[in-house]
C-alpha cells in the first residue's frame, strides 16, 4: 500500500520549490483576499454613478479612471473579483461534487453500471448549453447561485470521465485487489483506498477548470446571460471594455489584465500543483 | 522547420496583398451598387407575413403600394395609384392604378392585384400580424373573423382593370399613409398561387428565381444570413428615375461589427451606430455621422393593476424625477431629445401640448400624498427590460434617479428578449421598458395604442374620457379639429401616465458621402429611386 | 475494432433519441413562444399562427409527429422563417462553419505541434519559454477580446484585411480563422509539450539515441506517435467544442455559420430550428469523440479497454 504521508510531504516539498507555482498561488491569495475585503478597501460602491463625469482616465480621484456611467472602475474591478471568483470556485465544486461522486462508483463498479452512468454523460454532453442556461436563468429567475449551478452542471461530464479512468486505473492495482480480499466495504473503499489516491488528479483539473468556468461566464456574458446589472463580473467588464476599446482604452486593459493575471495565476498554480504530485511529468 | 515557417510566411503575404486595396465603397461608386448595412436577416420577404424594420428596408426597394412615402415628409405620392378621389364623407376611396405600371415579369398590375392581396392579407390561416391595418376598410374585420364567407362583400372592390374602390367604415384621414406600409402592398397572384396556396406560409414564391414584385428592384440572391442582392427592374414603371444598379443588404447583427465595416469602406450606410462611439463622432465632428429625427418613443409602461401603481400620483412621482436632460446628454448620446408628450412632436404638423416637469419636490409631495412619504412602505420595484447595453444603461439611471429622489428600492430584470416578451403581454411586470415606432405619420398611430383593449396598451389602463376623444377624432375630416381632439386626448394620457415617456428617437447612421438623394424623413423610408452614388 | 465501431455507433443511437426527446420538451418549457413579438398580436391571430404550425395541437401528437419527421430526415420548417425548412438552413449554415472549424483546426494544430514540440526538445530554454508564454495568452484571452483586437490591428489601422465576411472578400477568412484557432493552438501546444516531454524521459527513446539514430528521426518516427496521443485525445471533444464556439467568432466577423443561427434560434424560441441543430450538434459531437477515441486506440494498443 502506498505510503500516503510521505507521499504527501514529498508533493509538498516539490510545491514550495517551483517559483511559477509560487507565484501564482500568491497571486491567488492576494485576489481571494481582495475580493472577502472588497467593500472595506474599494474606495466607492460599485454601482455609485456619476452622470456628468462620464468616462475619464485614471485620476487622483479614480485611480484607474471611470466608465460611461461615471462608475469607478478600481472599485468595480474589485467587486467583480467577488462575482468571478466566486463563480470559479463555486461552479467546480459542484463539478467536482457530482463529477467525483459519479466518476467513482462508474469507474469501480464498472459492467452494466458504468454503461448506464456513461451513457448518461453521453447525452449530457449533447444537450445545447444554451437553452439550458436559458431555460434555467427563466424558469427559477435570475438567481446568481442558480448561475453557478448550472455551470457547474455543464462541467462536472468532463470530471467524471477524468476520475472514472483513474479509478479504472487504480481498480487492477494490488492494494484495491488486497482490500477487497480482505472484504472492506465499498465505502470504506472509496474512502481510504481510492480517493485518496485520486485526489491528486482531482487537484490539478480543479485548479484547470476554474478557468475555464471564468471564461464561460464571460462568453455567457457576451451573450447577456450572466450577472444582471448593476453587478458586474470581470466578464461583463472586458465585453463593456471591447466595444469602447479605441475610446476609453483603460475599460479594457485594467479588467483585461486582471482576468489574464488571475488566469495565468491559476493555471501556474496548476501546473505546479500537477507537477509536485507527478513528478515524472514536470517541467523542471 | 525552416522550409515550413517559410512557407507560411509566404502565405500570409500572399493572402494579405490579395486583399487589394479597392474597398466595396469605392467599387460601389463605379457600378452604382449600393452597400447597405441592414441590423439582421429579415425573417422572410413576403410582405404579408413579415413583420420588422430590416424587412422594410428590403421590401420597398422590391414592390410598391398604392401610395408611397414622400422622402422629404408630410402626405404620400402616388405609387401604383397615379392619383386618386376621396368622397365628400370621407369614407370612400377611387384609386386609379397607372397604367404603365407593371409587374418584374412584365404583367400589368391591375386593380384586381389588390383586391386579391387584400384577400390574402386577411385570411386567417395565413397568420398575418398585421391584419389590423386593414381593419378600417369596411367587413375587413368581419371577414377575418369568420362572420362573413364572401371576400366580395368587403369594401374593396375592382372597378375595372384600373380603378380600384376601397370602402372605410370611418373617415380615416390616415388612410392614404397608412398604405405605404408593406402589409398592404400587393403580390403577384400567379406567382404565389404557382409555388403555394393562397394562405402557405411555407410558400416558395419568395425565393430567387421565383420572386415577381411591382418594385424598383428585383431579387437576384439570397445568401441566409450573408447577403440580399436586389437589382434593377427595368419593368418597374418609372424604371428611368432609378439610377442604383444593385443594392446589397449585409444583416450585420453585431453593431460593433457594423462600425468597423463601415470604416473600412464596406458599407455605405449603417444600421445604427453604437451608443459610445456616437459622443465621438459628435464631438469631432464626423461627417458620415448623420443623426435625423425618427418617428418613435422610448418609454415605460407601468402596470396600472399593480396595487403599488394604481395611483397616478405615484406614476407622476415617478416620471417628474426623471432627469431627461440627463440621460440623453450622458447615457443615450446619440442626440435624443427628452420626451414630454407620448406623440413624437411634429408627426405631419401634429404638435402635442403637453408637459412633464422636471420637479424632485414636486415628486416627492406626490408620493407623500399617495401614502409613501419618503418612499416608505413602497414596495421594491422592478423594471422589467430585454437584454441590451442601451437599455441597461438608461435602466441604471432610472434607478438611480428613483432611488435617490424617492428614497424607494429599485431592482432591474434583465430578461432575454422572447421572455421580457411574454412577461410584458401577461402582465407579469411592474414597470418596463417599451418604444414605439409610428406605422405612418399621423397621431394615430401613438394614441390608438393606449386605446382600452388595444393589445399594444399592456398597461391595464383603460380610460373611456380618452377612448372617446380618440374615436371622434378619427371621425373628424377637418385636420385642425382632429388635431384639437387628439391633443385634449393626450393632456388626458399624460395627466394619467400609464405611460412614462423618456425620449424621441432619432435615426443616428453613418452614411458615406457619396450617397446622394438620401432625404431624411420621420418614418426612415427611403425609397431607391431616389438615391444614387456621386463622388464629389 | 470495425466491431467496436459499430457497436458504439449503435449505442449512440438511442443517445441521439433522448437529447432529441429532452431537448423537445425542455425549449417548449421555456417562457416565450415563437410568435411573440414586439407588436403585440390579438388571440385570434396567434391561435392562426400557432395553428399553422401544428402548436395547437396535444403535445404528445406533436411530439410523435416530429419524431416520425426525424427519423426519415425530414427537420420541419423553421418558425422563425418561413418558407425556410430546417435542414435547408442547416446544411446552409453548416459547410460554413465546418470551413471555419477545418482552417482553425489546421493552424490550431499546425502552429500548436510545432511550438510544442520544439518548446520539448529545447526544454527549459527561451523557445521554451516564450511559445509556452504566448500559449498561455491563449489560454487565457477570451476569443471576443481576441477577435476585435485583432480586427482593430489589421482592418482598421493596418488596413490589409478585411474586417468581416466569409467568402466575400479577399483575405476575409484569415483573421476569423486564426483568433478561433489560436485557443486551440495553445492548448495543444501545451498538451504535445507535455506529452513528448514524457515520451522523451522514457528508455526507448534513449536506447534509440544510444543507437546513433539522427535527432531528427528519433523525434518523428519514435517520439511522436506516442507523444502526441494526449493531442489526438483532446481533438474530439475540441472539435466538438468549436463548433458550438464558433458562435463568437461568427458574431464578430459576420459569418453565417450554423452556430449563429443556433444560437439566434434559441433566442427566437424557434423550436424546429433549435431540435434540428441540437441532433445536429450532438451527431457530431457523438462522430467526433468516436473517431478520437479510435484514433487513441489505434495509435496506443494498451488504451483498448
Amino acid at each position: 500500500m502506498e505510503n500516503n504521508s510521505s507521499l504527501w510531504s514529498d508533493a509538498y516539498r516539490r510545491l514550495i520549490q517551483n517559483k511559477a507555482a509560487m507565484i501564482g498561488g500568491i497571486v491567488l491569495v492576494v485576489l481571494i483576499l481582495c475580493a472577502i475585503f472588497a467593500p472595506l478597501i474599494a474606495p466607492y460602491s460599485y454601482s455609485y454613478q456619476d452622470l456628468n463625469l462620464g468616462a475619464s482616465k485614471p485620476s487622483w480621484d479614480h485611480l484607474l479612471g471611470t466608465d460611461v456611467m461615471g462608475r469607478d472602475l478600481l472599485s468595480r474591478i474589485l467587486y467583480g473579483a467577488r462575482i468571478s471568483l466566486m463563480v470559479g470556485f463555486v461552479a467546480t465544486s459542484v463539478a467536482l461534487v457530482i463529477g467525483v461522486s459519479w466518476g467513482i462508483v462508474a469507474g469501480y463498479f464498472g459492467g452494466r453500471i458504468d454503461s448506464v452512468m456513461m451513457r448518461i454523460v453521453d447525452v449530457l454532453y449533447g444537450l445545447p448549453f444554451i437553452i439550458f442556461i436559458i431555460l434555467l436563468m427563466v424558469i427559477f429567475g435570475r438567481n446568481l447561485w442558480l448561475l453557478f449551478g448550472a455551470i457547474g452542471a455543464v462541467e462536472w461530464l468532463t470530471m467524471a470521465r477524468i476520475v472514472r479512468g483513474q479509478v479504472i486505473g487504480l481498480k487492477n492495482q494490488e492494494f484495491v485487489l488486497a482490500a477487497q480480499a480482505m472484504g472492506v466495504s465499498n465505502f470504506m473503499m472509496f474512502r481510504k483506498h481510492l480517493f485518496p489516491n485520486i485526489l491528486g488528479p482531482i487537484a490539478v483539473y480543479a485548479t484547470l477548470t476554474i478557468p475555464q468556468v471564468m471564461l464561460l461566464e464571460s462568453f455567457l456574458s457576451f451573450l447577456g446571460l450572466g450577472i444582471q446589472p448593476p453587478m458586474s463580473s470581470w466578464g461583463t467588464l472586458i465585453k463593456d471594455g471591447v466595444e469602447s476599446m479605441e475610446e476609453y482604452s483603460w475599460l479594457l486593459i485594467y479588467p483585461g489584465l486582471t482576468f489574464t493575471i488571475t488566469l495565468f495565476a491559476l493555471n501556474f498554480f496548476g501546473d505546479g500543483l500537477r507537477d509536485a504530485l507527478d513528478p515524472k511529468t514536470s517541467s523542471d | 522547420m525552416n522550409k515550413t515557417s517559410f512557407s507560411l510566411l509566404f502565405l500570409l503575404v500572399f493572402l494579405t496583398s490579395c486583399g487589394n486595396n479597392v474597398s466595396p465603397v469605392d467599387s460601389g461608386l463605379e457600378n452604382q451598387i449600393f452597400h447597405f448595412g441592414n441590423g439582421s436577416e429579415p425573417q422572410g420577404l413576403d410582405p404579408h407575413i413579415v413583420t420588422g424594420v430590416p424587412e422594410h428596408h428590403i421590401l420597398i426597394a422590391l414592390c410598391e403600394g398604392l401610395t408611397s412615402s414622400n422622402p422629404k415628409g408630410g402626405a404620400a405620392l402616388p405609387g401604383m395609384a397615379e392619383s386618386w378621389s376621396i368622397s365628400d364623407d370621407g369614407k370612400t376611396y377611387t384609386f386609379n392604378i397607372n397604367k404603365d405600371a407593371r409587374w418584374s415579369n412584365g404583367d400589368k398590375v391591375t386593380a384586381d392585384d389588390f383586391v386579391w392581396s387584400w384577400n390574402r392579407v386577411l385570411t386567417p390561416s395565413l397568420g398575418s400580424q398585421y391584419t389590423d391595418m386593414l381593419y378600417y376598410v369596411e367587413g375587413a374585420k368581419d371577414f377575418y373573423d369568420g362572420n362573413i364567407d364572401d371576400f366580395s362583400q368587403v369594401g374593396v372592390k375592382a372597378i375595372n382593370d384600373n380603378t380600384l374602390e376601397v370602402v372605410l367604415n370611418n373617415p380615416t384621414p390616415f388612410f392614404l399613409g397608412l398604405l405605404s406600409h408593406y402589409s398592404t402592398w400587393p403580390v403577384h397572384k400567379d406567382t404565389v398561387l404557382k409555388h403555394g396556396t393562397i394562405d402557405d406560409r411555407n410558400g416558395q414564391w419568395t425565393r430567387p428565381g421565383n420572386f415577381v414584385c411591382n418594385g424598383p428592384m428585383q431579387l437576384k440572391s439570397w445568401e441566409l444570413n450573408n447577403k440580399i442582392v436586389v437589382e434593377k427592374n427595368p419593368f418597374y414603371w418609372d424604371a428611368q428615375t432609378v439610377k442604383l444598379n444593385e443594392i446589397h443588404f449585409y444583416p450585420v447583427t453585431n453593431i460593433m461589427t457594423e462600425d468597423r465595416m463601415f470604416r473600412a469602406g464596406q458599407l455605405h450606410s449603417t444600421y445604427t451606430v453604437p451608443a459610445q462611439k456616437c459622443p465621438v463622432y459628435i464631438e469631432e465632428e464626423n461627417p458620415n455621422l448623420s443623426i435625423t429625427p425618427y418617428m418613435g418613443t422610448y418609454f415605460y409602461r407601468t402596470n396600472t393593476l399593480n396595487p403599488a401603481l394604481k395611483d397616478a400620483k405615484v406614476r407622476k412621482a415617478l416620471a417628474y424625477s426623471i432627469n431627461r436632460e440627463q440621460i440623453v446628454k450622458k447615457v443615450s448620446q446619440c442626440g435624443q431629445l427628452p420626451a414630454f408628450s407620448f406623440t413624437p412632436p411634429g408627426a405631419n404638423g401634429y404638435e402635442p401640448e403637453t408637459e412633464i416637469p422636471y420637479d424632485l419636490d414636486l415628486a416627492r409631495e406626490l408620493l407623500a400624498e399617495a401614502g409613501f412619504p419618503n418612499g416608505e412602505g413602497f414596495p421594491v420595484l422592478e423594471i422589467l427590460f430585454n437584454t441590451s447595453e442601451d437599455h441597461r444603461k438608461i435602466a441604471l439611471a432610472v434607478q438611480q434617479m428613483w432611488q435617490s429622489a424617492l428614497g424607494i428600492n429599485v431592482e432591474l430584470v434583465n430578461m432575454d428578449w422572447k421572455v421580457y416578451l411574454s412577461r410584458e403581454s401577461s402582465g407579469d411586470f411592474q414597470i418596463s421598458r417599451a418604444g414605439w415606432i409610428g406605422d405612418y405619420e399621423d397621431p394615430n398611430t401613438f394614441l390608438d395604442l393606449m386605446m382600452p383593449d388595444r393589445g399594444n396598451n399592456k398597461t391595464g389602463w383603460a380610460n373611456l374620457e380618452y377612448a372617446k376623444l380618440v374615436n371622434k377624432a378619427n371621425q373628424t375630416l377637418d385636420q385642425d379639429e382632429r388635431y384639437a381632439l387628439f391633443r385634449q386626448a393626450e393632456k388626458i394620457l399624460i395627466d394619467e401616465l400609464p405611460i412614462i415617456p423618456i425620449y424621441t428617437y432619432v435615426r443616428p447612421i453613418q452614411l458615406s458621402p457619396d450617397v446622394k438623394g438620401w432625404d431624411s424623413n420621420y418614418l426612415d423610408h427611403h425609397h431607391p429611386k431616389y438615391i444614387y452614388l456621386e463622388r464629389d | 475494432m470495425l466491431l467496436i465501431f459499430l457497436k458504439r455507433v449503435l449505442a449512440a443511437i438511442p443517445v441521439l433519441i433522448i437529447v432529441a426527446s429532452l431537448t423537445f420538451f425542455l425549449v417548449r418549457l421555456a417562457p416565450g413562444g415563437p410568435f411573440d413579438s414586439d407588436r403585440a398580436v390579438s388571440d385570434e391571430v396567434l391561435i392562426n399562427l400557432q395553428e399553422a404550425y401544428n402548436l395547437n395541437a396535444p403535445l404528445s401528437e406533436q411530439y410523435f409527429d416530429y419524431m416520425s419527421g426525424v427519423i426519415v430526415g425530414d427537420f420541419g420548417p423553421s418558425f422563425r422563417y418561413p418558407g425556410r425548412g430546417v435542414s435547408e438552413m442547416i446544411f446552409t449554415g453548416l459547410p460554413v462553419t465546418l470551413e471555419l472549424a477545418l482552417y482553425s483546426i489546421l493552424i490550431a494544430v499546425l502552429v500548436g505541434i510545432f511550438s510544442g514540440v520544439l518548446a520539448a526538445l529545447k526544454r527549459n530554454t527561451l523557445l521554451d519559454f516564450i511559445p509556452m508564454a504566448i500559449a498561455m495568452i491563449g489560454i487565457c484571452v477570451p476569443t471576443f477580446l481576441m477577435g476585435p483586437l485583432l480586427v482593430l490591428i489589421f482592418g482598421i489601422n493596418l488596413e490589409i484585411l478585411p474586417v468581416s465576411g466569409w467568402g466575400n472578400l479577399p483575405g476575409d477568412k484569415l483573421l476569423p480563422s486564426i483568433t478561433l484557432g489560436f485557443a486551440y493552438a495553445a492548448y495543444i501546444a501545451r498538451l504535445s509539450r507535455g506529452g513528448m516531454l514524457e515520451i522523451l524521459g522514457q528508455d526507448f527513446i534513449r536506447t534509440a539515441r544510444a543507437k546513433g539514430l539522427s535527432e531528427r528521426v528519433v523525434v518523428t518516427k519514435h517520439a511522436m506517435q506516442g507523444g502526441l496521443i494526449p493531442v489526438v485525445s483532446f481533438l474530439g471533444p475540441a472539435v466538438a467544442g468549436l463548433l458550438a464556439g464558433s458562435f463568437v467568432v461568427e458574431t464578430i466577423f459576420q459569418i453565417p455559420g450554423l452556430g449563429r443561427f443556433y444560437v439566434e434560434a434559441a433566442f427566437n424560441r424557434d423550436y424546429t430550428m433549435i431540435l434540428g441543430t441540437t441532433i445536429f450538434f450532438s451527431s457530431m459531437i457523438v462522430f467526433f469523440n468516436l473517431l478520437s477515441d479510435m484514433a487513441v486506440m489505434f495509435l496506443n494498443p494498451r488504451a483498448r479497454d
